[in-house]
């Protein structure tokens, strides 16, 4: 074989077998969506949203995952609140404050991303220690904390890539006005990334609701809808977890509807996202 | 402002201060190396050797990150290299929501899907039996957990590379596969090696999805067919009963230590590498 057709012949391979990847990649999103919806079918029905856990729930008798679909949506938006609370500071701060080119904005940078390789069952694990050490019982304030300290560095490190998108010369404008560092902060660059902010809330409030090895420990369980915060939560994941671990075949029915209640309240937010950035995003000064 | 600033580095200080107290209990009566290396895990009788669990985990990560490796490669590759914009624009998004499936959804896929896979058609096919619950049923699941980590952070280091190295090589004559793998792969070598390293400590700290699909049993394995038992199934596993016998919630925070400090120290590393990078690039 000539050295040109072999040199031509390796570039067909590996283009193909780049594709077949890419197939394999897309795939298995496809195939995973269309697994749990297939199977989810037979048990989903009103019920499963609509009510909470009745006597003999697990053993394949009446009710649904009310109370874990309530317990997820509190748990993340309490979560996800107090993530704002945590990361917005910190992302303006590391923008409007820090001197240019000190090295503080690198270090914080630096510290999140290592907090978002920490995996969430440590997060579990620390959060258990936490409640120990104030004397507080899994509950869903315990779980909020736990989640809003996993949540922090997906969100904040979101933020900050949408800040640092911010052209100097609004900044400058504004601090030509008068403007304080505090007012250039939360009036312009706040403002400006208003769009951007949104879609990172909304990520890590999707990580947050689909988080199950963090809440094990801290969130507890429980077939009541909680009405404090001192009270345990159930929570959708493991919902889905406890119901396929019994040997009811009716009860690992409900545990794939769940999971597919699940995917779709992960899709529609992630989905949210993208649409809120795009739809958004063009009231922002380019 | 300033104090809410150091917290996220704080945070980081304080996880690892309240592991290493909480698991100071068994480290004062027995040997590191005794709970490392130890084989036999029976908490009422006070013997937490964690090597099962570790070497289960071992099995597990790095059977996911043979089937991962390559495959977020070649797409993270053709993606930056060859795909037209629809493709780019088709995949990308798809990419995202792979990223943000629950991980337990994951686990239930695996069940559903993976696991009579392994068992009824890859094990026959090998010969061996095997009931699917199994490291490679784990590896697999895992494997598409981590593309989105591997082809997203070698996206960005494509992203990096100038544009010029490629055309000077393209004007040499060289092929496109040639450029890549002469000029892309080699110029993004080390960011290649963080990407991996990001997607091995994912891999590594996976809880829920792996433990579905993984057999749990508490026993070195020999084989990918075998049930495996890695270190984080051993604590979510575990929590219910760990405070009624002695040391062994100290144990567990053992174990999640040794998770914390793998994971820590590979995250450093890959995260030092990709911040040289992007330092170069601006």
């Amino acid at each position: 074989m000539s050295r040109y057709r072999r040199r031509r012949l390796v570039e067909r391979v590996f283009l193909a077998l780049m594709i077949l990847s890419t197939f394999i990649v897309v795939g298995s999103l496809l195939l995973i969506l269309g697994t749990i919806v297939v199977k989810a079918l037979p048990a989903l029905n009103l019920d499963m949203i609509t009510k909470t856990p009745k006597g003999g729930f697990y053993l394949g008798k009446e009710g649904g995952i009310l109370n874990a679909i309530v317990g997820s949506l509190y748990l993340g938006l309490g979560a996800t609140l107090l993530a704002i609370i945590l990361s917005l500071p910190i992302v303006l701060y590391i923008d409007s404050y820090s001197r240019r080119g000190s090295p503080l904005a690198g270090y914080v940078r630096f510290a999140l991303d290592v907090l978002w390789g920490i995996p969430s069952i440590v997060y579990g694990a620390f959060g258990f220690i936490i409640m120990t050490f104030i004397g507080l019982r899994a509950s869903l304030l315990a779980g909020i904390i736990t989640v809003a300290l996993l949540e922090l560095p997906i969100m904040a490190r979101a933020m900050d890539e949408v800040v640092q998108l911010v052209p100097p010369a609004l900044k400058e404008a504004s601090a030509a006005l008068g403007a304080t560092r505090l007012e250039t902060a939360v009036k312009v660059v706040l403002r400006q990334c208003m769009p951007g902010f949104l879609t990172a809330v909304l990520i890590a409030f999707g990580r947050g609701v689909g988080d199950a090895a963090s809440v094990l420990f801290t969130a507890g369980f429980t077939d009541r809808i909680p009405t404090s915060l001192l009270q345990p939560a159930a929570t959708l994941p493991l919902a889905i977890f406890f119901q396929l671990g019994t040997p009811f075949p009716e009860v690992r029915e409900r545990a794939f509807a769940s999971a597919a209640i699940l995917t779709l309240l992960i899709l529609v937010i992630s989905l949210a996202a993208r649409w809120l950035s795009r739809k958004l995003g063009k009231h922002t000064l380019q | 402002m300033l104090l809410l600033t150091a917290f996220p580095a704080l945070l980081v200080g304080l996880i690892l201060l309240g592991l290493i107290l909480k698991s100071r209990a068994i480290l004062a009566l027995k040997p590191l190396s005794e709970v490392l290396f130890g084989t036999s895990w029976h908490p009422l009788k006070g013997n937490f050797g964690l090597l099962p669990y570790l070497a289960g985990t071992a099995w597990v990560t790095l059977a996911a990150m043979v089937l991962a490796v390559p495959v977020s490669l070649l797409t993270a590759v053709y993606l930056s290299e060859y795909a037209p914009r629809f493709v780019r624009a088709t995949v990308r998004p798809v990419i995202d929501l792979l990223a943000g499936i629950p991980s337990v959804v994951f686990g239930v896929w695996g069940v559903l899907l993976i696991v009579p896979f392994v068992g009824r058609v890859l094990a026959p096919l090998f010969k061996v039996y095997s009931s699917g619950y199994s490291i490679l049923a784990g590896a697999i699941v895992l494997a598409i957990m981590i593309f989105p980590t591997i082809i997203l952070v070698c996206l960005e280091v494509f992203a990096a590379i100038p544009r010029e190295l490629r055309d000077a090589s393209l004007a040499l004559g060289a092929t496109r596969w040639e450029t890549i793998r002469h000029v892309v792969l080699r110029k993004g070598a080390q960011g290649i090696i963080a990407a991996v390293v990001l997607g091995f400590s994912r891999a590594f700290g996976e809880t829920m999805a792996v433990l579905m699909v993984v057999g749990n049993v508490a026993r070195i394995p020999h084989s990918l067919f075998d049930s495996a038992y890695p270190l984080p199934a051993l604590i979510a596993n575990n929590y219910g009963e760990m405070l009624s016998i002695p040391l062994y919630d100290s144990a567990i925070m053992l174990a999640a230590l040794v998770l914390l400090l793998v994971v820590l120290v590979f995250n450093l590393g890959a995260r030092i590498i990709l911040t040289r990078i992007q330092r170069r690039v601006q």
